[in-house]
């Protein structure tokens, strides 16, 4: 990040911002809490600029409206809470298997059902694995801090062209409704790590849509531009139409994995944070982790070595990393504000159960005191 | 000369999966005529369709084609529509499709007035998931779901769409071609949400167990339930209750279009005209 700016603004706008800056032209969306102000903020900045952002008659018409715009070869906001997501669900399959291009941030609240509307929580981590039904690779990122609302909200338009699917930033309602000051690049910076997705420029009767590398995503042509072909959530051919042929059908699901895991070096980000010279290996993301970070600082205060690992990226997890780490430090904790439910993975990619975990589902916060009196209760 | 209708076909795809008999491939020619008629570039025209049989629909078409999850086409539709407003986007959707699991998108697209045309293919049947009750089945039919008879009211897709706003409403039927080509050419012509609910036969699915196991005969029911809207008019209330008005019910060309009213948000955000008041609208509330 060379040239920055200063702001003083909230995680909502910022992630409002971030879209505009870069370069998404539509948006569609349906109010609800605690994400409403994204709608709010770029229901201004898009028309000022041309584009256009529309209130739809509810959250699966948001998300639709989005993908159908993204179909044009523009770049897509939707916005959304857990309720949303449950209900854009069947939608964000659709994107995954004709591979469209979206953004979607949930910010997150307590659940399950219409839950804590105004409160805090972690709590659709796993949903964002696999909102929808069917076999896909999801790809979220998780914002830790306010700036990053934004820096990730942009990565992610970048992830979805190159990776030609939906990816959904997680905010929570603390980052979100957080009003502060943040460093961010500038919009110059910014447009100018703008990664289009990629197009075919040959003859149409020499394009074929889906008929890609067995590793790469699909090449889809923005609508209207002489390339006609054929969306469809259908299991479907080089060309989009549907099909049974059974080694197309396979080739086709293994592809929507292959695209993701063969390029994990371009998804995967973290965070390590006094992690160097630690004894205790504390594991957490999103907005919990500025708590964390704070308790490390008072821990080490009182000589207790502690340290942070901070995935960005929660989907796919770091697992080659997770691994090695629980292989370096024999005590792990792992905080988050739902049950546990990425403790699973972190156990999944350690490959070892004896990980001690701190988790809140009162809508509240984590205090700093709250992990440092974990942390002497279990080490 | 007869019409060469492969210009606007993917031919590869023939022959289509419709029954034989199937009204469907009737909606599909008139439609190639209407778009011909009115000299459409294939690349400039997209044509959005759900689940069911009229899902179908898109993908035959040489066009920008899209074939969405159920009921959700006028949604697709409409984002596709504003963020290309001087493209041309078609929707075709099922009874089941656009008046079911997707009422609310036909309400709340008829009532922006978007400028879409929503095509309903109507075979008073869920026709592809083997006949199951849909919200036009007519009451006391037989249907897969209600085997002792359905007692599910029906519903009035053309009142629906005249009531939600939807500025062109139209009714027509796959027994009269030329009219439905007509009324289809009107309604992609118009400017602002246009809804043409076309009256299909589904002899297999719908009429195999109500006494028309042909087309001929599903299609003479069809006949039988319907009237021209003039002469609707003249029949009393007691009498309309059991005939469908075909023709133009509804054509309003004054209504604002929602993507010409859009680029007034973009003005005014803008600042290149005063914020948008209650004074702008003839219809205020």
């Amino acid at each position: 990040m060379s040239k920055t700016r200063e702001v003083i603004s909230s995680g909502n706008d910022l992630a409002a911002l971030a879209s505009v800056d870069a370069g998404c032209t539509f948006f569609g969306g349906y109010p609800i809490t605690p994400s409403s102000e994204v709608m709010h903020t770029i229901s201004d900045l898009l028309p000022k600029r041309g584009g256009a952002a529309i209130q739809m008659e509810d959250e699966i018409a948001g998300v639709c409206a989005t993908i159908g715009a993204s179909m044009s070869g523009q770049r897509s906001l939707t916005a959304t809470s857990g309720p949303g997501i449950s209900l854009k669900a069947e939608n964000l399959g659709l994107a995954q298997m004709a591979e469209v291009p979206i953004v979607v941030i949930n910010v997150m609240r307590g659940g399950p059902s219409t839950g804590l509307p105004t409160r805090v929580s972690q709590g659709d981590v796993a949903q964002a694995k696999n909102p929808s039904h069917g076999d896909y690779k999801s790809i979220t990122v998780c914002a830790g801090d306010l700036a990053e609302c934004y820096t990730e909200t942009v990565r992610a338009f970048n992830l979805a062209d190159r990776f030609m699917q939906p990816v959904i930033v997680l905010l929570d309602e603390t980052l979100g409704h957080m009003h502060g000051k943040a460093v961010i690049p500038t919009e110059e910076e910014v447009k100018a790590g703008i990664k289009p997705r990629k197009t075919f420029d040959g003859p149409p009767e020499e394009y074929k849509p889906y008929g890609v590398a067995e590793d790469e995503p699909a090449v889809l042509n923005p609508m209207f531009q002489g390339y006609r072909y054929h969306f469809t959530g259908l299991h479907h051919d080089a060309m989009g139409f549907p099909t049974e042929e059974i080694e197309t059908c396979r080739k086709l699901i293994d592809r929507l994995f292959r695209k993701v895991d063969a390029h994990l070096d371009e998804i995967e980000s973290n965070e390590e944070f006094m992690l160097d010279d630690a004894e205790i290996l504390l594991i957490g993301y999103g907005s919990a982790s500025l708590a964390i970070k704070e308790a490390i600082v008072r821990l080490r205060e009182e000589g207790i070595k502690a340290g942070l690992f901070r995935p960005i990226t929660l989907w796919p997890s770091p697992e080659e990393r997770l691994y090695e780490l629980g292989q370096k430090f024999d005590k792990v904790l792992s905080v988050e504000l739902n049950q546990g439910q990425y403790l699973e993975e972190i156990q999944r990619a350690m490959g070892r159960k004896d990980i001690q975990k701190l988790t809140k589902t009162n809508g509240r916060p984590f205090s700093p005191q709250d992990i440092i009196d974990k942390v002497k209760e279990v080490f | 000369m007869a019409f060469n209708y492969d210009e606007y076909l993917r031919t590869n795809k023939m022959p289509t999966l419709w029954c034989w008999g199937c009204g469907d491939g009737v909606i599909l020619k008139s439609f190639i005529r209407a778009i011909d008629k009115l000299g459409w570039n294939k690349d400039d025209t997209c044509v959005v369709s759900g689940i069911g049989c009229s899902g179908r629909f898109s993908s035959y078409l040489d066009m920008n084609t899209v074939h969405t999850t159920h009921g959700r086409t006028v949604a697709f539709a409409t984002g596709i529509k504003l963020a290309n407003p001087d493209k041309h986007v078609v929707c075709v959707a099922g009874d089941g499709d656009a008046l079911a699991i997707g009422g609310n998108h036909t309400i709340h697209g008829c009532r922006r007035n978007i400028d879409l045309t929503l095509i309903i293919i109507n075979n008073f049947i869920y026709g592809l998931t083997n006949s199951q009750t849909s919200p036009t089945t007519p009451r006391g039919f037989w249907t897969v779901s209600q085997k002792v008879g359905n007692i599910d009211p029906t519903f009035n897709g053309c009142k629906l769409a005249e009531a939600a706003g939807a500025s062109f409403v139209a009714r027509e039927k796959v027994s009269e071609p030329r009219k439905l080509e007509k009324v289809l050419q009107k309604a992609l012509a118009h400017k602002g949400f246009s809804y043409v609910e076309v009256l299909s036969n589904c002899h297999i699915n719908l009429g195999r167990k109500n006494k028309m196991a042909n087309a001929m005969e599903n299609l003479d029911w069809i006949d039988s339930i319907t009237m021209p809207k003039k002469k609707y008019d003249a029949l009393s209330d007691e009498e309309k209750i059991n005939y469908l008005p075909t023709g133009i019910l509804k054509e309003d060309t004054e209504a604002e279009e929602y993507c010409d009213m859009y680029k007034e948000v973009q003005k005014a955000q803008q600042g290149l005209r005063p914020k948008i008041t209650p004074d702008d609208f003839k219809k205020k509330i």
